[in-house]
């Protein structure tokens, strides 16, 4: 019988054989149906994004940005079309294990925060650590908000924070969970110039760090060119520019 | 049955400032409120009603002045002290869809009892969730239901830690009429069945009649002057 494997031995053969794209949306197509009412928003959207690599999607309101996150994050199934995240198609898994996906190796972060608004920033990211089976959760809630420069906010609710901080406590709790993907949509949509700069930054150098597959949908064009794919939506469709 | 906190405010004080200057948004008040009573708060726009529900809740510090929650002075406390209080005996409901958006509404109701290291009885929120008339989307995502769903789901997840206080902020301001009605009914049956204190800020008289007590805010301070500020409603039949 031989040795069981050590994770010594998995480490080169895994990063051998990962493939380089972690996740690929094909001819993804949702339609909303509202009484007789039909509105397409998207019509066949491709895109692929690499291991390790920073994409940003831009699209003016209404164009389908949000629809595509949403399924990209398995939180909504498309009309047509397939997500393979990480060789596994997840429009064909059920509810509860596309939420165990999300909850293991996805990290959501949304414009208008994702806090719960009468916890502390800290009760906010043990709270993230402690669904996604995490131990040890005071200390690595800690850990995370200092990494993020929150080391003195620990204790304050959503509402006594600025808007820059609430979205770096979102950020920390939306690595909670260790996730291979960073999902942020519009976080910085509510911010001014320079506080928007900053979270744009915590975001990039933590996902280097860490090496994060990171997709940023924005509608700001300086943001989006900080990122090294650079994807737009326009009418359901997504085009490389 | 819980044991209800009635609260206590004394000389309370919060002045913000701002670019425009200072703001008294709550500027004098003292009240006591009994244990398991149902309090409205109600008043026109930027009258301070949701800054005196923060500081009532402990997510606000006062300028001045002491907020005790069954005897118990909150306003004194280090802010992580003040946290506890909030976890262990305050349930909040507010207007704005705050559940978050990746976790399924059984998941939504749980979150304070994960965080308070309870979760050996995962049906509690399921059960919770059925009284509430949810039995059939405890696994939806909030983005599956409708509007006084949702707000069903956000009072279930005031409810489900069994707290001495609730503090609703424009539990139905998002709400047509109906859907209001069926959102008060069960926050009073909720109430009554756990004995909780509940204190309801709305701007819907409709809303305010159907609680003890009405209080009316305005500049920061209760109208009808610093103790006297109370009109008893007529009895309610809900």
């Amino acid at each position: 019988m031989s040795e069981p494997l050590t994770e010594t031995d998995l480490e080169p053969q895994a990063a051998l054989e990962a493939p380089a794209t972690l996740v690929r949306a094909r001819d993804l197509f949702k339609i909303y149906r509202e009484g007789t009412v039909e509105t397409v928003a998207l019509r066949g959207a491709n895109l692929e994004l690499k291991r390790g690599q920073v994409t940003s999607l831009v699209g003016p309101s209404g164009s389908g940005k949000s629809t595509l996150i949403s399924i990209l994050a398995g939180l909504a199934l498309p009309s047509a079309g397939q997500v393979i995240f990480d060789g596994e198609d997840i429009t064909r898994l059920a509810e509860a294990q596309r939420a165990r996906l999300r909850a293991r190796r996805i990290g959501i972060v949304l414009q208008s925060g994702n806090l719960i608004p009468f916890l502390t920033a800290l009760e906010n990211v043990k709270l993230a650590i402690r669904l996604a089976g995490g131990r040890r959760a005071g200390r690595r809630a800690r850990e995370l908000l200092g990494e993020l420069g929150l080391a003195k906010r620990l204790h304050h609710p959503p509402r006594r924070l600025s808007g820059g901080e609430v979205q770096r406590v979102s950020i920390a709790a939306a690595l909670a969970n260790q996730p291979d993907l960073l999902l942020a949509d519009e976080v910085t949509g509510e911010l001014d110039s320079e506080t928007a700069d900053h979270v744009i930054r915590v975001i990039l150098e933590t996902g280097r760090q860490r090496g994060l597959t990171v997709l940023l949908v924005t509608h700001n064009a300086d943001i989006a060119a900080r990122a090294e794919q650079r994807l737009h939506l326009v009418d359901g469709v997504v085009v490389e520019r | 049955m819980t044991t209800a906190d009635g609260v206590r405010l004394e000389g309370l004080v919060k002045h913000y400032r701002t670019g425009a200057g200072m703001v008294r948004a709550v500027d004098g008040i003292d009240l006591e409120i009994e244990p398991a009573s149902r309090v409205a708060i109600t008043g026109p726009s930027g009258c301070g009603k949701s800054t005196l529900l923060g500081l009532i809740g402990g997510l606000e510090a006062p300028t001045r002045g002491r907020v005790l929650l069954g005897g118990l002075e909150i306003s004194g406390l280090p802010e992580r002290h003040r946290a506890r209080v909030r976890r262990e005996r305050i349930g909040f409901i507010f207007q704005s869809d705050d559940l978050l958006p990746f976790l399924t509404a059984a998941e939504n109701v749980s979150l304070q009892l994960a965080l308070r290291g309870d979760g050996d009885d995962p049906d509690r929120s399921r059960r919770l969730l059925a009284d509430l008339g949810l039995a059939e989307h405890t696994d939806k995502l909030p983005d599956q239901l409708s509007g006084g769903q949702r707000q069903r789901v956000g009072m279930a997840r005031a409810l489900v830690h069994r707290p001495g206080l609730i503090l609703a902020d424009e539990p139905t301001g998002e709400l047509d009429s109906a859907a209001s009605k069926v959102v008060i009914d069960m926050l009073l049956a909720a109430q009554r069945q756990m004995g909780a204190t509940l204190l309801v800020v709305t701007h819907d008289p409709e809303v305010a009649r159907r609680l003890d007590r009405t209080l009316r805010l305005r500049d920061g301070r209760l109208v009808d002057g610093p103790t006297a500020d109370v009109t008893a409603n007529e009895p309610a039949n809900a």
